[in-house]
């Protein structure tokens, strides 16, 4: 169920949007606008759903328009074209068009925000600051108290409750304007850089309780990060953007492996495909095999014998060797090394790449009970220096 | 060169007609302003001196110690009084300083709002702006004279003279603070959900306090700086004796009434200045 819908999403900052929004139509570019006009275009013909429980990540460099469009879905940015939909109950609410009452309303009670720079009230204490929006639903002081006390416990900060913002380090800070947003109680959150202004360790150590609290709250999240690291490991869908325009949308996975231009694949040449990438995008198909005497050949001495396309057994140039089935459950150290592990298809390649160097073998991908591929060196290689992209391989 | 200085620019005589004009137009309006702020003042002032210096004194230092609880600014407030007592100021003291704090509170209840509307409008501050430096830079006595004629000799001239040169400085530091208001806060405060007025109490003035604050401090010195100035015109207070020991060239008078000015200064000073600098730490 679609929980904020933006269709058709220009945002202009200038004066002269009458001028600008034909030009923008005519496909001049931002550049060219500018000088033409002295608008400046935020966002382009933005569309992107976000249903409930997905985390959206906005991904682009500064200036790409990514704050810019999340800030139209609070209504902070004004929007010069389009529908920015934001569900409240059973129907939808445009913010761009929404009187006063409403756009409070919505702000109140259905999306609320997290910054970049945390934006806590430094004369206020780290219990008011995340009682803050509470008190703007008109909740009474000793209730609204109590509840912020509640969410500070959350993100374990409630031995802080009675301190300024500024005693508190910068991690801390941003987990009180995490409890001040999640205080809201709104199915919609908007993050804008989080955790980018914290350091590297700290950053991973919120992103990791970002997903757990989404794992007990499932709200919807829209989340910008310049980041694309950061985007795949949070973002169950991933939004691409440059100069103003979304370029592409789609699962962190697809991201990886198909790049839409060069921007993007730019982008990706940069990340560690190890928490992104499975076992099933990487692995050569049995199709790829060569057969000899019904048996398909890994390496010149190693073979595998199927049946009912079920793995039977796979032999080296010394006999047999043993196989075993692996589960995220298995542990390592209870089995022999030099064993061929029989994984699933969907298996995370940083797991892959950790059976390989405790058994010194390639593996083998099952999908239902179905063989269909093996996981050896040369395919970690590939993906370690990202060759694994679509659009190469179609070049090439 | 002959016919710049044949042909005057009569500046200063429609300065004249224009107070001449106000005077036979407005009287009963700054009749009514000269003798309410005049009650206001005497009633102050008497009510003050009816009680006992030492019980005055007590009731300070007992203010003093809920706003800063610090036992030195308390003996440095006591010592001072107990000084200005032995000097045979107090009287005057207590003039001056209810004229401070009059004209400190009615700039402050003019200043304040009209810096917070400046720093929503941009253009009232273009329009204020040389206003402002007018009123600071123009030589105090100049103005002095319009004020005296318009609402007579007394504590009320030297009280609207010390509004017009010390109202500048918290307009100036409010409009500062509020428009220095960090945009992230403000975007957190309409991201939550505040109206306009939440967004100006629960946000913009909170973030622009320290500002207001040491406009309010700088209101107070450059009030307590009209002292003698106000003396001119009749308005009672340590600027008199000074006035009285420049006329009669007596020196150990005008040093005495000197330290006495210096002291309330320093008092004022501290009380104010510390809640200010504490909200930014």
């Amino acid at each position: 169920m679609a929980v904020v819908k933006i269709e058709n999403v220009d945002i202009v900052f200038g004066d002269n949007k009458a001028k600008t929004l034909p030009l923008m139509d005519k496909g001049h570019t931002r550049d060219q606008i500018l000088g033409m006009t002295g608008d400046v275009v935020g966002v382009q013909n933005a569309n992107i759903e976000v249903n409930e429980g997905e985390i959206c990540v906005l991904m682009g460099l500064s200036g790409s328009g990514k704050s810019t469009l999340l800030r139209a879905v609070n209504g902070l940015n004004k929007i010069a074209r389009g529908r920015c939909l934001v569900r409240d109950g059973d129907s939808m609410v445009d913010m761009a068009k929404c009187d006063d009452t409403t756009l409070r309303h919505m702000r109140t009670r259905r999306v609320s925000m997290v910054f970049q720079s945390f934006a806590l009230m430094p004369w206020l204490t780290v219990l008011e600051n995340v009682a803050f929006g509470l008190e703007m639903q008109g909740m009474p002081k000793a209730e609204r108290l109590k509840k912020a006390r509640e969410q500070l416990k959350m993100v374990s900060l409630d031995k802080w409750a009675d301190k300024k913002p500024d005693e508190l380090s910068g991690g801390m800070r941003q987990r009180v304007g995490l409890a001040r947003a999640f205080a809201m109680d709104t199915d919609v959150l908007l993050m804008d850089e989080p955790f980018s202004a914290l350091d590297p360790l700290i950053r991973s150590q919120l992103q990791d309780e970002l997903i757990e609290l989404q794992k007990r709250l499932n709200k919807t999240i829209i989340f910008v990060s310049h980041d694309l690291d950061e985007a795949l490991k949070i973002g169950s869908k991933i939004a691409i953007m440059e100069s103003a325009r979304i370029i592409q949308e789609d699962t962190p996975e697809q991201i990886v492996l198909n790049p839409a231009t060069d921007y993007v694949e730019r982008f990706v040449a940069h990340t560690n495909p190890l928490n992104v990438l499975c076992g099933n995008s990487l692995m050569t198909p049995l199709a790829q095999l060569a057969v000899k005497d019904e048996r398909l050949s890994v390496t010149d001495d190693v073979w595998l014998t199927l049946e009912n396309g079920k793995i039977a057994s796979v032999q080296g140039p010394k006999g047999e060797i043993p196989t075993a089935r692996w589960t995220p459950e298995t542990i390592l150290a209870n089995v022999p090394e030099n064993t061929v592990f029989i994984v699933p298809a969907n298996i995370p390649m940083r797991d892959a790449v950790e059976l390989r160097y405790h058994s010194n073998m390639f593996m083998v991908l099952e999908d239902k009970e179905q063989c269909i591929g093996i996981l050896n060196d040369h395919n970690f290689y590939h993906a370690l220096l990202g060759k694994h992209f679509g659009r190469e391989e179609a070049a090439a | 060169m002959n016919w710049l200085t044949d042909n005057k620019i009569p500046l200063g005589a429609w300065m004249e007609s224009f107070v001449d004009w106000l005077v036979s137009a407005a009287s009963v309006f700054f009749d009514f302003i000269s003798i309410t702020l005049e009650t206001i003042i005497y009633t102050l002032v008497d009510a003050i001196l009816w009680a006992h210096p030492l019980a005055v004194i007590a009731v300070i230092l007992i203010g003093v110690w809920f706003l800063h609880r610090n036992i030195g600014l308390l003996v440095f407030i006591a010592a001072s009084f107990l000084l200005i007592i032995n000097m045979g100021y107090w009287i005057e003291t207590i003039q001056t300083l209810v004229l401070v704090v009059t004209a400190t509170t009615i700039s402050v209840l003019i200043g304040v709002p009209i810096g917070i509307a400046a720093a929503h409008r941009p253009w009232l501050y273009t329009m204020l702006r040389p206003i402002l430096d007018l009123m600071q830079t123009i030589p105090t006595f100049v103005y002095l004279i319009p004020t005296l004629i318009l609402f007579g000799l007394g504590y009320v001239p030297g009280l609207i003279s010390t509004i017009i040169f010390a109202i500048a400085a918290p307009i100036r530091l409010t409009y500062l603070g509020v428009s220095k208001v960090p945009s992230e806060l403000i975007e957190a405060g309409l991201a939550f959900g505040c109206t306009k007025s939440k967004l100006l109490y629960k946000v913009e003035l909170p973030a622009a306090m320290p500002n207001i604050m040491a406009g309010i401090t700088q209101c107070i010195m450059l009030s307590l700086s009209m002292v003698v100035v106000a003396a001119l015109v009749g308005a009672d207070g340590l600027g008199k004796p000074v006035i009285r020991a420049l006329n009669t060239v007596n020196i150990s008078q005008g040093f005495e009434a000197g330290v006495a000015i210096v002291l309330v200064a320093i008092m004022l000073d501290r009380i104010c200045k510390s809640p200010a600098t504490k909200n930014e730490g």
